[in-house]
């Protein structure tokens, strides 16, 4: 009897099996939208149609009462503002992912320990966490620019290129926040802190509204280094024109480097944290 | 299927394992026992292949942890202390996002959910999300979970922690005819009727070390009486009673609440004390359990 049962039983060694990397990030990816299917109205709302409210109030109703001049490289406000706010959109949803959540994969929920004990490595499941930050970027930047191509915020097909802007600047911010969420042992105060002092300057000053001409010299350094600048003049060349390649090579660069240098510190903090 | 030599787990100065020697068969139930903070959790993540060892061997399905955790952890079960379900998914998707990681295609993963919550009984909570469940309930779906992949080798933190009796006593029925299928069981536990029922060979682990080892009944021969008589007093008289009942037994073991006197004889020793003018409020005369094995080697009792 039980030496039927032996044979007859479905084995682990028989089936179950090491996936590659690119696969088992890509399951986490799946996990996620299991997750997200089910709450996508809600989530959408908030992540696709709250940059939308910024541009009607600013681009729209604000911009009503700008004169199209220098500042704006001649154009309307609307068409001026609609790029940058695509990409702070992006990357206060970015951020926003990167934080809360994550800290719950480790402390609250600690699901990041369940996919862990499976053959899923943590570097594995950053990546994970990576491409879905990425995928929910780039669905809510979709929506946002069909809509305000309703309204006429787009000049030409460029806005594709700005969307993927956007998706790229969010996630080379979401990396580094990723680091920092896994080194949060606390409730994840430091988290309204980094929105409060580091988020919400950023997209006040780093060029969404106005350009950082207007900000005096000696503080002009802390636009250049704020990773919204480089996104926006990168959004800004792609739907309206009008930047130099060596400048965008600069900006694509900066960006580069600091998913690099986000990525690696966050991957080095995951496996700190869940390989105890 | 479990080859530890020396093995140690430190966390910073702090030693929580010191050198343990382990071998587990393939096929049997093997259980580590012990108060709380003895290091159980400790070696059995060091097991699971998510914890680097500090020192000694450890050779898991014949691989080495360090150096193939993800193969080794394609072939466990693993049920940890504290449950880590995802709770804003239904207690299907559970499963399914989870089997996924091991490789498993849709279809399989489908029908083996259907089969697990079958076997967990939440069949008719399939569709609800796992944070409306009770604490009994996520702590089936976890262990519900950890079948999965059909392990060859199946890791139990305190399973059974939580659970009404029904439930507990369905568990072990389970558990024991996973056995029957081969699969090899790793379990730790605070109840003592658990690992008698459950465990083949267990440990008394206390302080990161391994006390004794053997089977429950070799451990309960080894450590303890044949009998043990229980005696209870009124609040005040049990002080006094002590030495005068020390020479009727192998050992005498004050607990708060109520003496133990280990011998052969429980009830001869009961009708001595009885001649000697001793009045308790109480008595009782048992077999040994591991609860008493427990006590001894630990001087703890395992029931706070
Ligand atoms: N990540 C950690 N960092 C520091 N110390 C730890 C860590 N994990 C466990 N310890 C310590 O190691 C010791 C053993 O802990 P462990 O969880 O292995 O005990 P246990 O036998 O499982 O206890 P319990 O019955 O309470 O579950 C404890 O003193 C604990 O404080
Ligand atoms: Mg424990």
């Amino acid at each position: 009897m039980s030496e039927r049962a032996l044979t007859a039983r479905p084995r682990a060694r028989d089936h179950a099996r090491v996936v590659g990397s690119w696969r088992a990030a890509w399951l986490r990816v799946e996990g996620h939208w299991t997750w997200y299917r089910r709450y996508w109205t809600s989530n959408l709302y908030s992540s696709g149609l709250q940059p939308l409210l910024f541009l009607v109030a600013m681009g729209i109703g604000f911009g009503s009462q700008v004169e199209p001049g220098a500042a704006t490289g001649g154009l309307s406000y609307l068409h001026y503002v609609a790029p940058a706010l695509l990409v702070a959109g992006s990357v206060q949803n970015a951020i926003g992912e990167s934080t809360y959540p994550v800290l719950s994969g480790f402390k609250w929920q600690k699901d990041y320990l369940a996919v862990t004990s499976t053959p899923v490595t943590p570097g594995q499941l950053l990546g994970g966490q990576l491409i879905w930050v990425g995928l929910r970027l780039a669905l809510a930047g979709t929506v946002y620019a069909l809509i305000a191509w309703a309204f006429g915020a787009w000049l030409g097909p460029g806005v594709a290129l700005a969307v993927l802007v956007a998706v790229a600047t969010g996630v080379a911010c979401a990396a580094p926040m990723m680091a920092v969420a896994a080194t949060t042992y606390d409730e994840g105060t430091r988290f309204a802190a980094i929105f409060r002092f580091l988020v919400m300057p950023m997209v006040l000053f780093a060029g969404t509204f106005f350009p950082i001409t207007q900000i005096p010299p000696g503080a002009r350094w802390l636009a250049w280094i704020s990773p919204l600048w480089h996104g926006n003049e990168l959004a800004r060349g792609a739907a309206l024109g009008g930047l130099e390649p060596l400048a965008a090579l600069g900006h694509v660069a900066y960006l580069a480097a600091l998913f690099a240098a986000g990525g690696l510190a966050a991957r080095h903090y995951f496996y700190k944290r869940l390989v105890v | 299927m479990v080859e530890a030599k020396a093995l140690a787990k430190r966390f910073g100065e702090f030693e929580a394992v010191r050198g343990i020697d382990v071998h587990v068969r393939r096929g049997e139930a093997f259980g580590f026992l012990g108060p709380n903070g003895a290091g159980k959790s400790s070696t059995m993540r060091m097991i699971a292949s998510v914890s680097p060892r500090s020192d000694g061997e450890l050779k898991v399905l014949g691989m080495d942890p360090d150096r193939e955790g993800p193969r080794i952890r394609a072939r466990l079960g693993v049920v940890p202390q504290q449950d880590n379900l995802d709770t804003e998914l239904t207690v299907r998707q559970n499963l399914h996002v989870y089997g996924r990681y091991f490789g498993l295609s849709r279809a399989r993963v489908r029908a083996k959910a259907e089969e697990l919550m079958e076997f967990a009984q939440l069949t008719d909570r399939a569709d609800d999300e796992v944070d409306s469940l009770s604490g009994g309930m996520k702590r089936r779906l976890t262990i519900a979970r950890s079948l999965v992949n059909d392990p060859d080798l199946l890791l139990l933190d305190e399973p059974t922690t939580g659970l009404d009796p029904q439930a507990r006593h369905l568990l072990w029925d389970r558990l024991f005819r996973l056995k029957t299928t081969g699969v090899t069981l790793i379990i730790t536990t605070h109840y003592m009727d658990e690992a008698e029922q459950l465990c083949d060979r267990l440990v008394v682990m206390d302080g990161g070390r391994i006390a004794a080892e053997g089977s429950p009944s070799e451990l309960i021969a080894r450590y303890s009486t044949r009998e043990v008589l229980e005696l209870r007093f009124p609040p005040g008289e049990q002080e006094p009673a002590v030495e005068r009942v020390t020479d009727l037994a192998e050992r005498v073991e004050v607990l708060p609440d109520r003496l133990l006197l280990y011998t052969a004889a429980g009830e001869a020793a009961l009708e001595q004390a009885h001649a000697r003018g001793l009045r308790p409020a109480s008595s009782l005369v048992r077999r040994s359990t591991l609860e008493d094995v427990f006590l001894r080697l630990t001087g703890r009792s395992l029931v706070e």
